[in-house]
C-alpha cells in the first residue's frame, strides 16, 4: 500500500528524498508467526505478570490434561510455583501422561502453531498449537531462562531431560542441553509423565483470576483428575478426585459442509489427493452421502465424475453455493464429550460449599456445521458469600476462562435468563445476587473464541440459545428447592409458634378447670407436631397433596446437603456445620460418586452422600 | 361453648330491666349469682379448651364477629343487633395461635379477678395478664389495645357482659345540671358540681349508680369537654331545667348506659349537639343505635329516640359564619359520610340523607365551636334554645 501512496503523491507534490522501492524490499521480509506473537504477547494471555503466570500454569496442565485423556490415563497433576525473586518465578507442571518421544520435544516445546489439534476436528483444550509453546517463549524473553522439559516414555526406558531455547526468528527452538535420567529418577511414579519447567517474570497473588482459582475451576470441571498444588509459600493443596471414572474419549469427526468457508473450500481443493469432486465431497466431509455429493454437483453445474483439476474458483464458488442450498444432515454429534450431569455435580460438590447442587446436559446442536453441547452446574447457599452478584464461572472443553467475562456468550445468557421467576433476584442489566454460583461448559470440536488467548466464547446464536435453555433448566430446579425451603421454614416457624404457646395455654387451663397442665400440654405438644406433619404433606406441589416430600427424590441431577443449610426456626439463624471450613491442609474430599477414599473426611463423605442416593 | 343468643341471657335481661326495677346490692363488685354465673362460663370455656386438648384435637372458642356483615337492623326496636355468625378461634393455625393464647390467658385472669372480688381497669387486668413468654422474648401482650379486643372477645364469647367480668374502662365523660344520684351509696348532687362536672363512672348499672331527685325536662349531651364547659360556665342546664352530659368524643360505656338510662327511667329526651362531621354523625348513630362493635350490648344502651341538634350542614349559612370555620373535607370523609349515609337505619331518613348530602356537598365541615365565632355564648343563647324552641332537629 505505501507504494500506491507514493505515486498518488508524486503527482501533488514535489517528492521528498525517500527510500527507493530497491531499497525497502531490502527491509521487507517474512515474519515469524513467533516474532508475532513475540510483540503481540497479550493476544495469548501475557498482558501483565499476574496473567502471564495464570496463562503459564493454564497452558502447562491443558496440554497434561489432554495427552492423559487421549492416552486413557487418569490424570494426576503437580503444579508448583516457585518465587526466585520479588518478580521472578519457575513454573513447574508435572503430569503422569504417555510421555512425549525425544524427537518431537522441540517441535511442541519450541514452535508456535505446531500441534496435533489444529487440523482435525476433534473436542480437546488445546486448538491452536500455541499455548506451551508460547509460554516457553515468554519465559525466555523476560528471563533469559530456557525451558526445561523432563519427559519419559516408558518405565523401562530412561527419562530425557532437554534444555530449549526459542530461536523467535526462525520459530524453532535450539536444544541447549540433554541429558538422559537414570530410570528410576522418583519423578513419575507411573513410570511415564512429562514435566516442564519455564522460569518467568510473573506476579502471584490469590483472589480472582488467579492461579488457584484456575486450578480450583480446573478441579470443578475436571473430577477425574488430581491436582497438588504448591504455592510460594510452599504449602501443599490438594483437589482431590470426585470421580475415577475416565471420561470417554473424544471422536474425530470430519468437517461439516456448512462450516467451511470459501476460501477454506478451495484450500482443500488444492490439496486433496482425490481425483474425482464426488470422492473429494463425499470422503472429506461428514454427512455428505452420494446422493448428497450428486446433489451440489448438479447444483454447481458439474457432475462427481468431474476432475479435480477441472475445478477453478469459478466452480469451486459453484460448489460453495450449491452447500448452502442443499439440505445436509447435521454433523454427528458423538463426538463430544460433555463432563456429564453426575461428574459435574462431584466437581461442584468438592469445590464449592454449598447446600443444593444441580446440573444439565443439554443435548448437542451445531453452530456454522460445528457441533457443540452445553451444560450447566448450579450450586445454592451453604457458604457462599448471600450479599454479592452470583458468580459466574465459565468453560470451554473444561478449560476455565477466567477473563473477559463480560465478552462471553455465558455471561450474555445468564444475564438474560429471568432469575427472579426463580425466586433470585436481579436487577435491570446486570447479574441476580444471591449465594449461587452458576458453571457453564462448553463443549465443542471448535470452540469460538474471541481471542487467540481463549478467553470468551463468541456470541453466536444457536450457543447463547442453548446456554439459555440449559440455564433455565438448573434455575427452575433452584426455584423449586427454594421454594421448599421457604416452605419448610415456614413450617418451622408454625411449629416453633405452636411450641410456644402450649405452655401458656397449659398452665392457663389448669388454672382454670384443674386439669392437670402437664397433661394438656403433653397432648397439646403431640396435635402440634401431628399438625405440623401434616400440613407439610398439604402444602407441597401447589395445594395437591402427595406423599412424597421431597420433589427431587428420583432426579439425579440435584443433590442437597441438608447438613449446609443453615437451621431454621429456634433464632439460630445461619448455623452452617463448620465442617472443612479451609481447603488448605486437606482440600475436599467426599467423592460421591468413586470408590475411593472411603476412609478419608467421614462426615464430609456422609454428608454427601446421605441425601440423594441410595 | 358459648351460648349465642344474647336476649334469652338472664345476666342480660337483668341488666335491660326497665326503669322501674330495683337496684340491687352493689352489683358492680357482683353478686354471688351473677358471679357464680360468670365463673360457670369461664368453666366451661376452660374445660371445652382442656378436653381437646385431651382428645389431641385443635382446641377452639367461637367468638360472635362484632362486624357490620354480622350485625343487623332491627327497624321495630329501631337499634343494631348482633347476628349469629362466628368465627372460630383455633389454637392450631399459626394467624390466630397467639389470639387464642390470650384468650385463655385472660379467661384465667377474669376467673382470678372475680374470685377475688375485685375490680379492675382494663389496664389492670392488662397487666395482670403480662409477661414474657417461658423461653422466649416475647410478650404475653404487645400493648393494652391487644388485650381490650381480648376482653371484648370473651365478653361475648361467653354472653357475659364487661361489668360482669369487673372489669371497667377508663372514666370519661361529665355530668352535671338538675339531678341527684347516688354513686356506690354517695349521694351526688349533681346541681353543686363546680366547673368539673360529675365525672361520670365507667360502671353506671343500677347496682353502682341509683337516680334520686330530678327536676330536669331533658338531657342535652355535647360531643366534648370544651363545650360542655361553655354550656356549663353559662348555668344553662339552670335556665332550661336540663341534664348536660359530655362523652369526650364517641361516648364510652359508661356515658353511654347512664343516657339510655335517664331516658328509660327518668323518660327524659335526650338531645345532641356534635360536630357537623362523619364522626359527629356517627356518634349520633352509636347513641341512637348502638355501636357496630359493641351490637350485643345495643339494648340496654341505645337510645332511639335521640335526636340530633347539630351542628347542621345548613348552620354556616343560617347563622351567617366566616369561612374561617370551614373545614374542608377530606376524601377519607367523603367516603365515611357516604358509608354512613348507606347504613340502614339512614337510608329510609330523608332529612339524614338531605343532610349528608348538603355537607358532601358544602365540602367543608365545622365543629361547634365555630358557633363563638358568632359570639362566646352564642351556641348557649341563642343556637340551642333557638332549635329547641323550634323543634329543629333531625331524628
Amino acid at each position: 500500500m505505501d507504494a500506491s501512496n507514493e505515486t498518488d503523491l508524486q503527482k501533488s507534490s514535489p517528492r521528498r528524498r525517500g527510500a527507493t522501492a530497491e531499497e525497502m524490499s531490502e527491509k521487507q521480509r517474512e515474519i515469524s508467526v513467533s516474532e508475532f506473537f513475540a510483540k503481540n504477547r497479550h493476544l495469548l494471555g501475557f498482558d501483565n505478570p499476574r496473567k502471564a503466570l495464570m496463562t503459564a500454569v493454564k497452558e502447562a496442565v491443558d496440554n497434561a490434561l489432554d495427552a492423559c485423556e487421549e492416552a486413557g490415563i487418569l490424570p494426576h497433576i503437580y503444579v508448583e510455583l516457585l518465587q526466585r525473586s520479588e518478580t521472578r518465578f519457575k513454573v513447574t507442571v508435572r503430569d503422569n501422561g504417555p510421555g512425549i518421544v525425544r524427537k518431537q520435544i522441540e517441535n511442541i516445546f519450541g514452535r508456535l502453531l505446531y500441534g496435533s489439534k489444529f487440523h482435525r476436528l476433534k473436542m480437546s483444550r488445546g486448538q491452536q498449537g500455541i499455548g506451551i509453546s508460547a509460554a516457553g517463549m515468554y519465559g525466555l524473553m523476560t528471563t533469559g531462562q530456557p525451558v526445561l522439559i523432563i519427559s519419559k516414555t516408558h518405565k523401562k526406558k530412561p527419562a530425557v531431560e532437554v534444555l530449549l531455547k526459542m530461536d523467535t526468528s526462525k520459530n524453532r527452538a535450539d536444544v541447549v542441553s540433554e541429558t538422559e535420567h537414570p530410570e528410576d529418577d522418583g519423578l513419575f511414579a507411573e513410570g511415564h509423565g512429562t514435566q516442564v519447567s519455564i522460569e518467568l517474570e510473573g506476579r502471584y497473588q490469590q483472589g480472582r483470576q488467579s492461579v488457584d482459582e484456575y486450578l480450583d475451576q480446573t478441579a470443578i470441571a475436571n473430577p477425574h483428575a488430581h491436582f497438588t498444588f504448591v504455592n510460594p509459600s510452599n504449602e501443599t493443596i490438594e483437589f482431590k478426585r470426585g470421580t475415577n471414572e475416565h471420561p470417554p474419549e473424544a471422536k474425530e469427526i470430519l468437517p461439516h459442509p456448512k462450516g467451511i468457508e470459501l476460501g477454506t473450500l478451495i484450500q482443500m481443493i488444492e490439496r486433496t489427493q482425490r481425483q474425482q469432486i464426488g470422492g473429494f465431497l463425499q470422503e472429506e466431509f461428514s454427512r455428505v452421502s452420494p446422493s448428497v455429493s450428486k446433489e451440489i454437483c448438479e447444483r454447481a453445474g458439474i457432475t462427481n465424475r468431474t476432475w479435480i483439476k477441472q475445478i477453478g474458483h469459478k466452480e469451486a464458488e459453484g460448489i460453495y453455493k450449491a452447500i448452502q442450498e442443499v439440505r445436509i444432515m447435521a454433523p454427528p454429534t458423538d463426538c463430544l464429550v460433555p463432563i456429564g450431569t453426575k461428574a459435574l455435580l462431584s466437581g461442584l460438590l468438592k469445590e464449592v460449599k454449598a447446600e443444593f447442587f444441580t446440573a444439565c446436559t443439554r443435548p448437542a446442536d451445531v453452530y456454522r456445521g460445528n457441533p457443540f453441547l452445553i451444560e450447566v452446574g448450579l450450586a445454592f447457599g451453604g457458604e457462599l458469600p448471600k450479599d454479592e452478584l452470583i458468580r459466574v464461572i465459565r468453560f470451554a472443553n473444561r478449560v476455565p476462562l477466567l477473563y473477559q467475562q463480560a465478552a462471553c456468550a455465558s455471561f450474555k445468557a445468564v444475564l438474560e435468563t429471568s432469575w427472579k421467576n426463580y425466586g433470585v433476584s436481579q436487577s435491570r442489566g446486570s447479574l441476580p445476587d444471591g449465594p449461587v454460583v452458576v458453571m457453564v461448559h462448553m463443549a465443542s470440536v471448535w470452540v469460538p473464541f474471541t481471542s487467540e488467548s481463549k478467553e470468551a466464547i463468541a456470541d453466536y446464536d444457536e450457543i447463547r440459545k442453548e446456554m439459555k435453555l440449559a440455564l433455565q433448566e438448573v434455575g427452575r430446579k433452584l426455584g423449586i428447592y427454594l421454594r421448599r425451603r421457604q416452605r419448610m421454614r415456614h413450617e418451622g416457624e408454625r411449629r416453633s409458634i405452636f411450641e410456644r404457646y402450649i405452655g401458656e395455654i397449659a398452665q392457663a387451663t389448669e388454672a382454670i378447670t384443674g386439669t392437670s397442665a402437664k397433661k394438656i400440654y403433653d397432648s397439646l405438644l403431640r396435635v402440634a407436631q401431628r399438625k405440623t406433619a401434616e400440613a407439610d404433606a398439604v402444602l407441597d406441589n401447589e395445594g395437591k397433596r402427595i406423599q412424597d416430600a421431597d420433589p427431587f427424590k428420583k432426579d439425579d441431577s440435584v443433590v442437597i446437603l441438608p447438613s449446609r443449610v443453615a437451621k431454621i426456626g429456634k433464632g439460630a439463624e445461619d448455623a452452617v456445620d463448620g465442617d472443612g471450613g479451609s481447603k488448605k491442609s486437606s482440600g475436599s474430599s467426599g467423592t460421591l460418586f468413586g470408590e475411593e477414599e472411603a476412609s478419608s473426611s467421614e462426615a464430609r463423605a456422609s454428608a454427601t452422600r446421605a441425601p440423594k442416593k441410595r | 361453648m358459648a351460648k349465642k343468643s344474647k336476649s334469652t341471657d338472664p345476666a342480660l335481661s337483668d341488666a335491660t330491666a326497665d326503669a322501674t326495677a330495683t337496684p340491687r346490692a352493689n352489683r358492680s363488685i357482683g353478686s354471688q349469682a351473677t358471679r357464680d354465673k360468670t365463673l360457670a362460663k369461664i368453666l366451661d370455656l376452660g374445660k371445652s379448651v382442656a378436653k381437646s386438648a385431651l382428645a389431641e384435637t385443635d382446641p377452639f372458642v367461637d367468638v360472635p364477629t362484632r362486624t357490620m356483615s354480622n350485625t343487623s337492623y332491627n327497624e321495630t326496636r329501631r337499634l343494631l343487633q348482633m347476628g349469629d355468625a362466628t368465627l372460630r378461634r383455633n389454637l392450631f393455625n399459626t394467624g390466630q395461635a397467639r389470639k387464642f393464647m390470650q384468650t385463655v390467658l385472660l379467661s384465667k385472669g377474669c376467673k382470678d379477678l372475680l374470685e377475688a372480688k375485685k375490680t379492675l381497669s382494663l389496664r389492670g387486668m392488662y397487666y395482670m395478664s403480662l409477661h414474657s413468654i417461658k423461653g422466649t422474648k416475647e410478650k404475653t401482650f404487645d400493648d393494652q389495645e391487644e388485650s381490650d379486643g381480648i376482653l371484648e372477645d370473651i365478653e361475648v364469647a361467653i354472653a357475659t357482659l364487661r361489668e360482669n367480668l369487673h372489669l371497667f374502662a377508663k372514666k370519661r365523660g361529665t355530668m352535671v345540671g338538675n339531678i341527684t344520684v347516688v354513686d356506690n351509696g354517695d349521694s351526688i348532687d349533681c346541681r353543686r358540681m363546680g366547673t368539673g362536672g360529675y365525672a361520670i363512672p365507667s360502671i353506671c348499672e343500677p347496682s353502682v349508680v341509683q337516680f334520686g331527685k330530678c327536676e330536669a325536662k331533658f338531657v342535652l349531651h355535647v360531643e366534648k369537654d370544651t363545650v360542655w364547659s361553655r354550656f356549663n360556665e353559662d348555668r344553662f342546664w339552670e335556665t332550661h331545667n336540663c341534664i348536660l352530659t359530655e362523652g369526650s368524643g364517641q361516648p364510652p360505656r359508661g356515658v353511654r348506659r347512664l343516657l339510655y338510662r335517664l331516658n328509660k327511667e327518668l323518660g327524659l329526651p335526650i338531645y345532641c349537639l356534635l360536630d357537623c362531621d362523619p364522626w359527629g354523625h356517627y356518634i349520633y348513630s352509636v347513641i341512637k343505635q348502638g355501636s357496630i362493635n359493641l351490637a350485643f350490648e345495643s339494648e340496654r344502651m341505645a337510645i332511639p329516640d335521640a335526636k340530633y341538634l347539630g351542628i347542621r350542614s345548613g348552620d354556616f349559612v343560617r347563622c351567617g359564619l366566616s369561612d374561617d370555620v370551614k373545614i374542608s373535607l377530606n376524601d377519607r370523609d367523603i367516603e365515611r359520610a357516604k358509608q354512613i349515609a348507606e347504613y340502614p337505619w339512614f337510608v329510609k331518613k330523608k332529612h339524614w340523607q338531605k343532610e349528608i348530602q348538603q355537607m358532601i356537598r358544602n365540602g367543608f365541615k365545622m365543629e361547634v365551636e365555630s358557633l363563638i365565632t358568632k359570639d362566646i355564648s352564642y351556641v348557649t343563647e341563642v343556637y340551642v334554645p333557638e332549635r329547641m324552641k323550634a323543634k329543629d332537629w333531625i331524628d
